[in-house]
């Protein structure tokens, strides 16, 4: 009995080695797995991957409308502080107030790329981007406006 | 033809001709100890670049790329950056010892280098004793490291010194036995006996399992005397910092690091000199034709090739498998590899007795 799990080690030892040097030979052997990005010489083909998290952006469409209420559930949902949402009040033409936002203030310096403002938007209105070259000589070029000049919020989002 | 036994012939001859035989025989070994030197310099670069370009890809990196064409000049830059770096002498070391080690290890290395066989009739010493002479002198270097630990004066150098210590005691019976399957095949400790016994093949097909088994057992445990990974316990970056070499900077630490790799070359040559016939082309029994082609083949290149082909192996194992624990080290030399080594020299020779191989 004792022989035969003796045995049985140094055959379980060995298979599995050999499992994992198979994967590190076809590694070896299959230059095209290689996932180094050499960047600055690459940066037009760069290829970055698909849930890598660079900053928050507020989506705009050509008709420079966005889908954020102003509802400031992403300013709730933040753990630092990142986002700061300042409203304003449209009113419509029938004398009826609105809510909409004024600034969307976004502190990239603070932000840890957690994703949960992104979870927490009922309207999906803001996305993480995939840019990642943020280095800026002042530190302030860091607190952004997400919303642009002159945006309105999209027909039809409550 | 232009091979590395008529350039030795070639010069003996010259120096003979040409001064009386004590001053040939001491130009002879100024030129023997420069071209040592020589190999150990272009093999310390060499196979560096080798190991990062290997661990790279197994990684699925690039590895080295910047310094010349596929980086081969990033080990170049590499020595130079520690030949001007300053040496630095612990205050608390032992100032002697500490400066002494290194250059014990690579003198080992060295001492290790006389009976190779780098091609045919190529070899700085022919003794009859050369495998003796081999797992006498390679079990030497464990002297140099304990002795580096030691002088560090640092809990890091000392306790990687004693796992070195522990771990090399304990491999080289596994390793001397696995050699020892091959000198009772061959009836000979010399090698280049045991080259020349593998004229009609190599002793890893012609001794088939037992010769198989000690390989394996031989590949494992100069792995573990190496002090490479899976066995790196004396270094352990992750647990003692540096091990052995923590204290040491500029080319002391180049030293060491030579010598581990020196030493790498060393046991892969040997390994294949006594598995895989040394020189010797691949030869298949009495097919002559298909021998004579082979024959062609230079032999120091089926030498080199074979000695790259099993340091790749032991590249192979060092970015594949995970670190042992002590434990797990001693329990592998003195539950597994001990007593299978011994029960495969008790079946090579019943092999070699019965005449039961090719």
């Amino acid at each position: 009995m004792f022989l035969k799990d003796y045995i049985k080690d140094v055959y379980g030892a060995v298979s599995s080695l050999l499992k994992g040097m198979r994967m590190t030979g076809y590694y070896f052997t299959h230059h095209k797995e290689i996932i180094t990005e050499q960047y600055p010489d690459n940066r037009e083909t760069l290829k970055i991957a698909d849930r890598f998290r660079g900053e928050v952006v507020l989506l705009h469409d050509e008709n420079n409308e966005h889908a954020c209420t102003g509802c400031s559930a992403c300013e709730i949902a933040c753990p630092n502080g990142t986002i700061k949402i300042i409203n304003k009040f449209d009113i419509s033409p029938e004398g009826k107030k609105k809510k909409a936002i004024d600034t969307f203030v976004y502190h990239l310096e603070l932000c840890t790329m957690c994703n949960l403002c992104i979870e927490a938007c009922p309207t999906d209105a803001i996305k993480m981007a995939q840019t990642f070259e943020h280095s800026v000589y002042d530190r302030s070029k860091l607190t952004k406006k997400l919303n642009n000049e002159g945006s309105k919020l999209r027909e039809g989002i409550e | 033809m232009l091979s590395l036994e008529n350039i030795t012939r070639i010069i003996h001859e010259w120096l003979n001709s040409h001064f009386n035989p004590a001053i040939a025989l001491d130009t002879e070994f100024v030129l023997v100890g420069v071209a040592s030197i020589t190999l150990f310099a272009l093999l310390g670069l060499s196979l560096v670049w080798m190991e990062r370009k290997v661990a790279a890809v197994m990684q699925i990196r690039l590895g080295p790329n910047r310094v010349g064409p596929k980086g081969i000049f990033q080990t170049t830059a590499d020595t130079l950056k520690l030949l001007m770096k300053e040496g630095l002498v612990p205050d608390g070391a032992d100032k002697f010892l500490f400066n002494l080690a290194p250059f014990i290890v690579m003198i080992v290395a060295m001492l290790i280098l006389a009976p190779i066989a780098f091609a045919k009739n190529f070899q700085i010493w022919d003794i009859n004793i050369g495998v003796l002479y081999l797992s006498a002198i390679s079990s030497l270097s464990v002297i140099g490291i304990l002795m580096a630990g030691w002088a560090s004066n640092s809990k890091y150098s000392l306790l990687g010194a004693m796992r070195s210590g522990a771990q090399i005691v304990s491999y080289e019976l596994s390793a001397g036995l696995s050699v020892l399957s091959i000198v009772v095949l061959t009836g000979s400790l010399s090698i280049k006996d045991i080259i020349l016994s593998q004229q009609n093949g190599w002793w890893i097909f012609k001794a088939h399992i037992p010769a198989l088994i000690s390989f394996i057992i031989f590949i494992i445990a100069v792995t573990a005397e190496t002090n490479r990974a899976p066995f790196d316990m004396a270094e352990a970056e992750s647990e003692l910092t540096a091990g052995f070499h923590t204290e040491y900077s500029g080319m002391r630490f180049a030293l060491f690091f030579l010598a581990e790799y020196i030493n790498i070359f060393i046991v892969c040559a040997i390994g294949a000199t006594l598995f895989f016939g040394g020189w010797m082309p691949l030869h298949i029994g009495s097919w002559q034709a298909f021998n004579h082609i082979m024959d062609y083949i230079p032999s120091s290149i089926w030498f080199l090739g074979k000695t790259i082909g099993l340091i790749f192996l032991i590249m192979w194992f060092r970015w594949t498998f995970p670190r042992l624990r002590i434990d797990q080290l001693l329990n592998l030399e003195w539950k597994y590899l001990l007593p299978i080594s011994m029960f495969n020299l008790l079946l090579t020779s019943l092999v070699a007795i019965m005449g039961w191989y090719f």
